[in-house]
This record gives C-alpha cells, structure tokens and sequence, in this order.
C-alpha cells in the first residue's frame, strides 16, 4: 500500500496548532470532515475511539512519529490524514520523545488488512532517516505532499 | 575484537552465543497491529539477547515497533522468533507466549 492510497491530500497539515495529544487528534479530524472525508456527525466519537485507543497505550511509537487511530463503521474505505506539529508535542510516546509526525488512520471495521498495509508503510518509510527529517522540515502541505509522492515512486533514499 | 562479519551467522557461532528459535501463529483477527507490536518490542527489550522475528519475506528486529510493523502480518501467519545470546531460551519462551495467548487483547480489543 501506499501513501496515495490513503492519505487525503487536502487533509494534510503542515503546522498544528495543537500542543496536546487531544488537541491534535481533533485538529487532524477536522481536517478529514473539512475535506469531506468524515462526516461531521461522527467527528466526536471518531475523536473519542482514537482517544480511547490512546487509552490502552500510546502510538508513539518512536522516533518521533504517532500512528492515532480507529476503526469506525461510518467510513467505507481507509482514510488517513497527515500532520506536522515542529515544535513535537508530548504523546506519552514508547521512547519518551515528543512527536512531530503524525499518521492518522481512520478504518473501516470489516477491513482489519488495509490497516495493517497501511502501517506496514509507514513504518517502512519512517525508517529512513532522511525521510523524518524532511517532514519534519516540511513547510506546507505541498512540501509534504511531494515528500509522501517520492516515497511511493521510489523512496527517498534507496 | 574486530570481526570483519558481525552480523547474522556468524554471531551464531560464537560459543557464549546460544540460538533458539520456535515458531508462532498470529492468532490476532486483526494481525500483528501496532498494541501487539508494542507488547512484543517490549516484551523483547526485556531480555539481553538479540531478537529477531521472521517472517516469509523479511527478519526484522524483534525490540522494535517499527520493525515489527513492517512484517504486515495478518492473522494466521506463521513467523519465526529468534533469539541469540545468554537469555535465548527464556527470551523465546515469553515472547511465544505472547502469540499463545493472542497478547491478551481478542477479547476486549475492539479498537486496533
């Protein structure tokens, strides 16, 4: 799988405001029901589930990235978004670092396989160095539309 | 001191250097996710021995989360936990324990 297939593009954010765990999973949701892709009836218990799984231990899971998400009946297909927080924001994160990547990841219930594609490649391509680094730097959501391309074409390093 | 092949076989080989390795099951209806994958990585940094986890296309490093995510593993694959050094044995031990009892979250987790 691959980032275009799930990351909503006008849903990309390169500067949230946010400087919490709560106040960023919102923002990023907002994002998704701006764009179309979450209905905005369902925003706070999508909000609230991401939460929840929050609840039964972080999703940071290093190097400074967060994976939030949920399943929810009222998608039909995987959606996911992308934020860039520069200043990091504490996330209870498994290594204790403040998280400046976020992936968040909305699923269809009946889908539990596009789920785990969808984090076999994000955590594939995070484990390159010099891709953190560069969406860490990013500074609109175009600089990281683009980085999120070359990574599907061929990933940035090898 | 200086080994020209540090990694993989030839650590295999050193005396001090025990090898153990079992075969587990992904019993998860979800697959190898990201809470599974934090229990393993944890479960896997409490021991002194290296841990790699194998599956049909890849080893990855059984202590990290990244790692583990990459192997994508749905439910009803069979991996290959691995573990080398003085604690091998009982690293192997609990970490199939783990897949033994579906990491303790097929009941109640609803939410991945």
């Amino acid at each position: 799988m691959k980032f275009s297939d799930f990351v909503t593009l006008d849903a990309i954010r390169a500067h949230v405001d946010a400087t919490t765990k709560e106040g960023v999973i919102r923002e990023m949701v907002q994002a998704l029901v701006d764009a179309g892709r979450i209905s905005v009836d369902e925003m706070e218990g999508i909000i609230k589930a991401i939460m929840k799984r929050e609840d039964l231990g972080s999703t940071g899971i290093g190097r400074g990235v967060a994976v939030p998400h949920t399943k929810h009946p009222s998608v039909n297909r995987l959606v996911g978004t992308v934020a860039v927080s520069p200043q990091g924001i504490n996330f209870d994160s498994l290594d204790g670092e403040p998280v400046h990547l976020f992936f968040l990841l909305v699923s269809p219930p009946d889908r539990p396989g596009d789920h785990l594609r969808a984090l076999e490649n994000i955590s594939r391509q995070l484990r390159d160095d010099a891709f953190c680094r560069l969406l860490k730097a990013a500074k609109t959501p175009e600089d990281i539309q683009h980085l999120l391309e070359e990574a599907d074409s061929h990933g940035i390093v090898s | 001191m200086i080994r020209t092949a540090a990694e993989g076989e030839t650590n295999r080989m050193t005396i001090s250097q025990q090898t153990v390795s079992r075969e587990v099951v992904v019993g998860i209806p979800q697959g190898l996710h990201a809470r599974p994958a934090d229990l393993l990585a944890r479960e896997a940094q409490r021991w002194q021995s290296r841990i790699e986890v194998v599956g049909s296309a890849q080893r990855v490093d059984g202590k990290s989360i990244l790692d583990l995510l990459t192997l994508a593993a749905e439910a009803g694959t069979r991996l290959v936990v691995e573990a080398t050094g003085p604690d091998a044995e009982k690293a192997v031990a609990a970490i199939s324990q783990l897949f033994d009892r579906n990491f303790n979250d097929s009941e109640h987790q609803t939410q991945s």
